[in-house]
């Protein structure tokens, strides 16, 4: 037969669920959305509450990391629930994920570059 | 050379015929794109990070920058762009929504759903053209030493161009246009993709072919444009 089939009629197609089923589905949606919410609730008090210039170096750092951490809590609910990611097969999430391991190489040479430079700037102004 | 047989699953093998991934070509591209685009934000962000690493000085507390809210002249610190990322997260909920609308078949539900996230987009584009607008105005300005004709001279500088910023550091105003803009601009061209989708689901066209992936893969792209804000929202805004 000489006709090409649509990929996703195999991958996607539509399927018929029972009641439980899609409260299942709404509910695991509505408390990601009140968590995510929630967060960046959280994140604007810390921000409003905490300036930069009220708290020491030490607290400044630790606010650093938790709002860090936050926002990777964050993404990992919008990519893992929202995009299916984590209902995908372990091939696709590998692909996907791994290559994001480069990203921290990228942090790691800015940092060390702009160390340099700022000392380089220093040695200058001398 | 004998065929080999054995004993592995159909859908595990990737000889062919089957995608190793368990998705449609389709999709697994959109999931390629958004790869490549997460590289350029993250590009941006760690630029934005080098620069502000190297300007520590002169850089500028971005709570006294952005504290302008609409209707009032309150200093409310982060509060606007705190309403942003809400407004975004609420529609990228309705996507969600529309997406699993489309998993089952449901016509009415996609209509709904797409049409409130396409409205969430258009009111996110709208406060940010404000956020851009007061930025651009700026405020009383300050004094700046800069090179005019080749000479250092004295001169009011108010709000913000390429050239200068009453803020701090140029680089500042640089990148948050460069990066508010292209984050804009994605979610400019998510809203043509979703009303385009739209369209087509008004039409019965998603119906006709049998599945509706492609609320799927606009989906996709939508909370991308989402996760970039995040990314944005804490890296320009709160640190």
């Amino acid at each position: 037969m000489n006709h090409v089939e649509d990929q996703s009629l195999h991958y996607s197609r539509p399927h018929s669920r029972t009641p439980e089923e899609s409260k299942a589905v709404r509910k695991k949606i509505l408390v990601v959305t009140g968590l995510l919410s929630l967060i960046t609730v959280v994140e604007i008090l810390i921000g409003v509450y905490f300036s930069k210039t009220h708290v020491g170096e030490g607290t400044w750092t630790l606010i650093k990391w938790f709002y860090i951490i936050l926002t990777l809590v964050k993404a990992g609910y919008i990519v893992l629930v929202f995009m299916h990611l984590g209902d995908e097969n372990k091939s696709l999430r590998t692909t996907v994920l791994l290559p994001m391991v480069l990203v921290i190489y990228l942090i790691f040479i800015a940092l060390f570059e702009g160390e340099v430079l700022i000392q380089y700037v220093q040695e200058f102004m001398k | 050379m004998a065929q080999a047989t054995l004993d592995i699953p159909a859908n595990k093998i990737w000889g062919g015929g089957t995608s190793p991934f368990g998705a449609s070509y389709g999709k697994l591209m959109m999931w390629f794109f958004l790869l490549s685009d997460a590289f350029s934000f993250s590009s941006l962000l760690v630029a934005l990070g080098y620069a502000r690493h190297v300007h520590a000085d002169t850089w500028p507390l971005v709570e006294n920058v952005f504290f302008h809210f609409p209707l009032t002249h309150a200093h409310l610190p982060l509060l606007y762009v705190g309403l942003m990322t809400f407004i975004l997260i609420i529609s990228s909920v309705t996507m969600v929504l529309a997406v699993d609308a489309g998993h089952t078949n449901n016509k009415k539900g996609v209509i709904f759903w797409l049409g409130l996230t396409v409205v969430g987009g258009l009111v996110f584009l709208g406060s940010q053209a404000w956020e851009w607008y007061t930025f651009i105005v700026g405020g009383e300005g300050v004094v700046k030493s800069i090179i005019v004709d080749g000479e250092v001279q004295k001169v009011l500088v108010q709000g913000a161009n390429l050239q200068n910023n009453e803020y701090g550091h140029t680089l500042f105003a640089n990148f948050f246009f460069f990066i508010t803009g292209f984050h804009g601009f994605h979610v400019f061209s998510g809203v043509v993709i979703n009303a385009i989708v739209l369209y087509q689901a008004t039409q019965g066209v998603f119906e006709r072919r049998g599945h509706y992936e492609m609320v799927e893969k606009a989906g996709l792209y939508w909370h991308f444009v989402d996760l970039v804000w995040v990314f944005v929202f804490t890296f320009f805004y709160l640190l």
